[in-house]
């Protein structure tokens, strides 16, 4: 939560160097990153802002290990990342839990190593931190959208990654289910102390939630601005702070203060 | 009542067999897409062929009895079956293959415990409509190839002095009994974690 600007090399948890992506499509190459560095502290919560279709997800993809990047690398503890690992999980805007299992298949999803006491042990705590208590049988069919995404964080938090990766984890959210998942998410990182790269197009949800927001530019997306949020939570939307850090980030990606 | 027990012991075996090789190939080809565009030509080229028209080789493989009938059954069954199971592969969502990766899956479990279940619901819809063919291959079948089951039925009673009453009783049976095995293929779609794949209703 610190307010530091510099990272060093040593306290770095993720870091990228010189990413680029350049997708084949039809035989034209698609520049899509172009030269992204930063580092992220351990513990920190990182936003990733942009306009959309500018490559968030493809660079969270590529942070993940979904993808490999054309140039550059990226590095996780000082280790390549080569492919997805259970120590960093992605959490998918939609439909990411399993429709096949209850509420408790998917949470214990990413158990099956532990034994049958500590798993549901394991998946009781989660139910109970995300408030699904009483759905354990349920099947995703009969949750609301609120609830699959909580669910999801669920079954991401219970492997105990380091990392979690968000990508517009509430973007099909109505606007109060996705105050309110804002509140949990928060309430989770302050509890669990993870590091979390949250990509969002929702100017606010970023300033809310961020130690420090990535600004990219439209594609090919390059890092146009890191801007830190030095607000303490919980945050106060209607601060003078709030306000301007928002009003700072807006300007930054362009827009108007007025509709 | 012999003789439904004859044609559906046959439609039994050669629509197990056909689901039993056709959907692990068909899994398998979808999962590939290079094998896919291999087998592709050759599947297109043997599924339009009506399974009628394997009587005379099945005779000839099999002679005049349930292996025939049997056989025919399994081809009438293998190609739907092997279209379903790779087009059930093509429609998981991309993002539950990526779960499973994330989460650090081996290759077994992640066929049992992601590609399974994703593809279950599509793939019991198939077997019901491939069940029906295989309904209509036994009595085609039975009308020439053997001397047992309703097909059989059919032709004897005509054959045996025009009885048009047995011939409609037969009618009747195979409408009666088509329609119980629907059901059956049916209500596997409201088991719970099947369900999800079904447009709610």
């Amino acid at each position: 939560m610190g307010p530091a600007d510099t990272t060093t090399a040593l306290d770095a948890k993720l870091r990228a160097e010189h990413v680029g992506m350049v997708f084949d499509r039809d035989g034209k190459s698609v520049s899509v990153l172009e030269h992204i560095n930063l580092d992220v502290r351990n513990g920190e919560f990182i936003c990733m802002v942009g306009p959309s279709g500018c490559g968030k997800t493809t660079l969270l993809n590529v942070m993940g290990g979904f993808l490999s990047p054309t140039s550059g690398s990226v590095t996780i503890d000082r280790e390549v990342v080569h492919g997805p690992d259970p120590r960093r999980i992605l959490v998918f805007q939609e439909q990411g839990v399993f429709p096949w299992l209850t509420v408790e298949g998917n949470i214990g999803f990413g158990l099956s190593k532990l034994s049958a006491a500590d798993r549901s042990e394991r998946i009781a705590h989660y139910v109970q931190m995300m408030r699904l208590q009483g759905f354990e049988n349920t099947y995703p069919s009969d949750l609301s959208g609120g609830m699959k995404q909580r669910l999801q964080v669920a079954r991401a938090l219970a492997v105990n990654p380091d990392i979690l990766y968000l990508d517009e984890p509430f973007g099909a959210l109505d606007s109060v289910t996705r105050l309110i998942m804002r509140g949990e998410l928060l309430r989770i990182w302050q509890t669990e102390r993870r590091t979390i790269i949250f990509v969002t197009h929702d100017i606010d949800e970023a300033v809310q939630l961020a130690d420090r927001v990535v600004v990219l530019s439209s594609r090919p997306a390059k890092i146009q601005d890191v801007l830190t949020i030095d607000i303490p939570h919980p945050r106060n939307i209607s601060s003078a702070r709030y306000l301007e850090h928002r009003d700072d980030l807006l300007k930054k990606i362009g827009l108007a203060y007025t509709v | 009542m012999k003789y439904v027990v004859a044609s559906l012991f046959r439609v039994t075996w050669g629509f197990s067999l056909a689901a039993v090789i056709a959907i692990p190939l068909g899994l398998t080809i979808g999962w590939y897409r290079r094998a896919e565009m291999a087998v592709n030509p050759l599947v297109q080229i043997l599924r339009p062929i009506s399974p009628l028209a394997w009587i005379p080789i099945a005779i000839l493989w099999y002679g005049v009895g349930d292996m025939a009938a049997i056989f025919l059954i399994f081809v009438g069954c293998f190609f739907p079956l092997l279209l379903t199971a790779m087009s059930a592969v093509h429609n998981v969502a991309p993002v539950y293959v990526n779960v499973g990766r994330n989460f650090g899956l081996s290759t077994p479990d992640f066929i049992y415990r992601v590609l399974y279940p994703a593809v279950v619901p599509q793939l019991i819809t198939g077997s019901r409509i491939t069940l029906g063919i295989a309904w209509l291959v036994v009595v085609a079948a039975e009308m020439i190839a053997v001397s047992s089951g309703l097909g059989f039925l059919i032709v004897d009673a005509r054959n045996a002095g025009n009885r048009y009453d047995l011939v409609l009783a037969g009618m009747v049976i195979i409408g009666a009994i088509g329609l119980l095995l629907d059901l059956a293929m049916r209500s596997l779609e409201r088991v719970k974690s099947f369900r999800w794949g079904y447009s709610e209703n």
